[in-house]
């Protein structure tokens, strides 16, 4: 009986192995090819380990290429986009969760609403409504219509809703304005919160394509994905190396980001159910 | 949930004027997100549906005066239009598929790494959940290199085996097989995470006492686990349903819809679309899109609600 239990363990073990490498071992294989030379990439049966390595495919990034540019504005877009979530979504949260007001409920239907709405449904109109702003090919226009989102103001207000009233109410003895008793009572307890919510939007920008391809319109403002889907696609969809070394550089800061962080990441899905 | 502000203590302050400051309050906190959210999200979801009953296009973009209504010819269109069928059938059954498979394997690796192993269970969740995490176009890369005919890894792989793979992107039949397996491997770490949230809240003393009188493991997972996780089995199958109705990443970045429309779906025709300029027929598309996901919605919630 023991036996044979110690033994199905094992083979628990080596299916569990088996499907690791499948799901990490692209990663480790785009990782290894980025060093590798063209002719190596090219080569059949493909290598696994680089014969010679190199940085010959990163070099280009850097001098024909402006992936420091790019990656400049995937900073400053993901950035932007995430410090405007934190505010203007733990702001309504707290107001729904803890403030009695008049048209509180027909906010948060709304809201919430949108909630299910299929991204196509906005694309067209949104696109419309950022042309005859002016805003195509600019930050604003990158930036603005991710500045707020539902699934933010869904996750303050869960989280606002279990913190003690007494809290409040202390405050509120205090003679504490409603403003200041949020910013000096409740967002200091909303640190998790705000953690989860933070690194969830700041990937969700880093990695967003759609709107960036279609609005971005010129180098100056391309973010990192959309630079590395448009070379993929154009001339260069052959330089196998130089793809494989702009993808790093994309996914290299987020896995990074990901293992320092990891339990929260998991548990911040696992709490709201919601990528 | 909020004590009425009359209860507090501090007797200059009346019942009404506590509350109206309260009101005003809230309303300078939420005024921000409201303004952005009404121009970036509400009036998009309006004027889309209005777009989708007139004949614009995309050179009335300056000349909103030269837009006219059409009443319901967009959607007859759309209903009439060969490629949108195809493409409506492509995404059913990439959600038909798509969406069992990535619950199974999520289910599977969730059991297994909550009561099958006792070691480096931490090393196994974050190593699954890792695709989630990245972004598609890189991963496109990866996996275009992965799946080309005759350099690619699988195909040597499978050659060691003595079978011959075939040209996965760009075969008709095999391109979208191939979207389906990379969807699942990108998207099942997040069911995954969510399934082993929800077996913690089994409580183990049911196990405990189904196996003193004799239940043998399929039996537990089939009259324990099973109904005590149902609810989180239809969160979950309800929100990866919505994601894969609308999967649009994986053909644009892998296959551009192709060969042959093969792997076109209604997100990415709609797109397409877009791209030719016509908005009124685009934005009809997305709306059909919008009522068959909340049909949609509504009948995974009863078809897993009832049969208890």
């Amino acid at each position: 009986m023991n036996d044979n239990r110690t033994r199905s363990r094992w083979w628990l073990y080596a299916v569990l192995t088996v499907g690791l490498v499948a799901v990490v071992g692209p990663f480790v294989w785009m990782l290894l090819g980025s060093f590798k030379g063209e002719g190596e990439l090219r080569r059949v049966p493909p290598t696994w380990w680089p014969e010679t390595a190199t940085l010959d495919n990163y070099t280009p990034l850097f001098s024909k290429l402006s992936f420091p540019r790019f990656f400049l504005n995937s900073v400053l877009v993901a950035a932007v986009v995430t410090l405007g979530n934190l505010v203007f979504c733990s702001m309504l949260g707290y107001a729904l969760a803890k403030l009695e007001f008049r048209g509180k409920k027909a906010v948060f239907a709304l809201v919430m609403g949108t909630l299910m709405v299929p991204g196509m449904v906005t694309f067209v109109p949104l696109f419309v409504l950022v042309a005859n702003l002016g805003l195509v090919a600019s930050y604003p226009g990158l930036i603005l219509p991710f500045l707020v989102a539902p699934f933010g103001v869904f996750l303050m207000r869960q989280f606002i809703l279990d913190l003690p009233d007494d809290l409040l109410d202390a405050g509120r003895v205090d003679g504490a304005s409603e403003l200041r008793i949020f910013r000096q009572i409740i967002l200091p307890l909303c640190g998790p919160a705000l953690a989860t919510l933070g690194i969830l939007t700041f990937l969700g920008s880093w990695n967003n394509f759609l709107w960036p391809l279609v609005v971005a319109q010129s180098e100056d403002h391309y973010t990192l994905p959309v630079a590395l889907a448009l070379y993929s696609t154009g001339q260069n969809n052959h330089q196998y190396g130089l793809l494989l070394a702009g993808a790093t550089v994309i996914v290299v800061p987020v896995l990074v980001v990901f293992l320092a962080f990891q339990r929260r990441f998991i548990e911040g899905i696992a709490s709201t159910g919601i990528k | 949930m909020t004590p009425a502000p009359g209860a507090s203590p501090s007797p200059s302050r009346g019942r009404s004027s506590g509350r109206s400051r309260q009101g005003r309050a809230a309303w300078v906190l939420a005024l921000p997100f409201c303004l952005l959210f009404t121009v970036f999200t509400a009036w998009p979801v309006l004027s889309s549906l209005y777009m989708s009953f007139t004949d614009i296009k995309q050179r009335d973009l300056h000349s909103p005066f030269s837009v006219n209504p059409v009443g319901f010819a967009n959607y007859a269109k759309v209903l009439a239009d060969p490629t949108f069928r195809q493409a409506a059938f492509n995404t059913a059954y990439f959600v038909v598929v798509g969406v069992p498979l990535t619950l199974a394997v999520a289910l599977l690796a969730a059991l297994a790494l909550d009561k099958g192993i006792t070691r480096f269970r931490g090393l196994f969740r974050v190593g699954y959940y890792m695709p989630v995490v990245t972004s598609i176009v890189a991963v496109a890369v990866v996996w275009r290199f992965i799946l080309q005919p005759d350099s690619g890894v699988l195909n040597t792989m499978l050659g060691w085996v003595g079978i011959q793979g075939p040209d996965w992107l760009g075969s008709t039949t095999w391109a979208m097989p191939s979207l389906i397996v990379m969807a699942t491997w990108r998207n099942f770490g997040t069911a995954m995470v969510i399934f082993l949230a929800g077996l913690q809240s089994v409580p183990a003393l049911l196990h405990e006492a189904a196996a003193i009188d004799g239940a043998g493991p399929w039996q537990r997972f089939r009259h324990i686990t099973l109904p005590m996780l149902r609810p989180t089995i239809l969160f979950v199958s309800v929100t990866t349903g919505i994601g894969y109705l609308q999967f649009f990443e994986e053909p644009f970045v892998m296959t551009d819809g192709g060969p042959l429309n093969s792997t076109m779906s209604m997100s990415m025709y709609t797109y397409k679309q877009f791209g030719f300029g016509n908005y009124g027929f685009a934005s009809a598309m997305s709306y059909v899109m919008f009522v068959v996901i909340v049909a949609l919605t509504a009948l995974q919630f009863r078809a897993l609600r009832s049969n208890t």
